[in-house]
């Protein structure tokens, strides 16, 4: 592990101490938001692997029945009954917060009562086959956005855990442990400076000791001289 | 007030003219690429794509996905779907979880022989 260059003093240790509370923290809360996350999105990606299943079998439905109206139809006249609809169809746009990831919610208003008489077209030139179709096309739309709403919602909480579990990861493999490995190098070389001074005040006791007897000595000397 | 649309052959989506949805028809793949961005520019909500078309736009809708909106939803064509719109599913559960959690054991092994 990489030591960051620090000087080793208390201000720093202190300081460096202090990161370290704070990466933790933020490491015990990402890992629950992380958890948390996943468990929603499993839910979410549940459903939507059961709406794509029915969105699927539905349009299977759709298609199978617009292959008859093709047959029986005269293609000019089938583009003529289709094309004469307008563009009405649009959505409401509200937005849920899933752990702070904004997901939206899209409501439209279907008229499902009356899905034989909304048809776009006159009934004269077409048939009942092309009835049938739209028809089965007008069932699978609300399924169809909700499968938009749920696998838009699974993609951008798969997006939002993909970044938490980078962040997750990164404190708890590097940034934890340097601030570890910084601090413990920090407080060693405090020891050692602390070690280093004691030795050293011990050599100076040492030595003023020995000046105070050797001047003691040299008194007495002198004293039993005279 | 957001709209809907369709990008797909025109035998699969002019269906869905007739219940209010915009569609643009085309089989070409660069071309469908360039309605999607119109698209994404003239504030869709939704936009359905054919599973084909979708499939060579692959990374314009990898880009899209990580964008509030449009949601970008592959359906399957006239033809029958592809399997891509599940891929997509599990896509998005390997990216969160680390691994396909849904993978089915055929396409575990597959997987496997392609990491050997």
């Amino acid at each position: 592990m990489a030591n960051r260059q620090v000087n080793p003093n208390r201000m720093e240790l202190m300081r460096l101490k202090k990161q370290l509370v704070t990466a933790r923290r933020g490491h015990k809360m990402l890992k629950d938001k992380r958890d948390e996350l996943m468990r929603q999105f499993l839910d979410i990606v549940k459903a939507n692997q059961v709406l794509r299943q029915r969105t699927e079998q539905l349009l299977a439905g759709a298609n199978r029945d617009m292959v008859l109206a093709r047959a029986v139809l005269d293609p000019a006249v089938l583009e003529a009954a289709l094309m004469s609809g307008r563009e009405n169809l649009s959505l409401d746009i509200d937005t849920k917060n899933i752990m702070s990831v904004k997901v939206p919610i899209f409501s439209a208003e279907f008229e499902m009562s009356g899905l034989r008489e909304n048809l776009p077209y006159g009934m004269a030139s077409t048939g009942g086959e092309l009835d049938q179709a739209i028809i089965a096309l007008k069932e699978a739309l609300p399924v169809m956005i909700e499968l938009a709403e749920t696998e838009k919602t699974a993609q951008l909480l798969a997006d939002e855990i993909e970044k938490t579990r980078r962040r997750v990861n990164s404190l708890e493999y590097v940034l934890i442990p340097e601030l570890q490995a910084t601090i413990r190098s920090i407080t060693m070389k405090m020891d050692e400076n602390e070690r280093g001074n004691l030795t050293r005040l011990m050599k100076v006791k040492d030595m003023i000791v020995n000046q105070a007897l050797e001047k003691a000595r040299a008194r007495d000397a002198a004293a039993d001289v005279q | 007030m957001y709209k809907v649309g369709v990008i797909g052959d025109r035998d699969s989506v002019i269906g869905f003219r007739a219940i209010g949805m915009a569609v643009y028809d085309t089989e070409d793949i660069e071309l469908a690429g360039d309605y999607l961005r119109q698209m994404v520019r003239e504030n869709y909500a939704v936009v359905f794509i054919t599973e084909k078309l979708a499939e060579g736009n692959m990374n314009l809708i990898r880009e899209l996905r990580n964008q509030k909106l449009p949601a970008v939803i592959p359906v399957p064509s006239i033809t029958g779907s592809t399997g891509l719109g599940m891929k997509q599913v599990r896509e998005s559960v390997r990216k969160a979880v680390g691994i396909d959690l849904f993978a089915e054991s055929d396409s575990l092994q597959s997987q496997d022989t392609n990491n050997l």
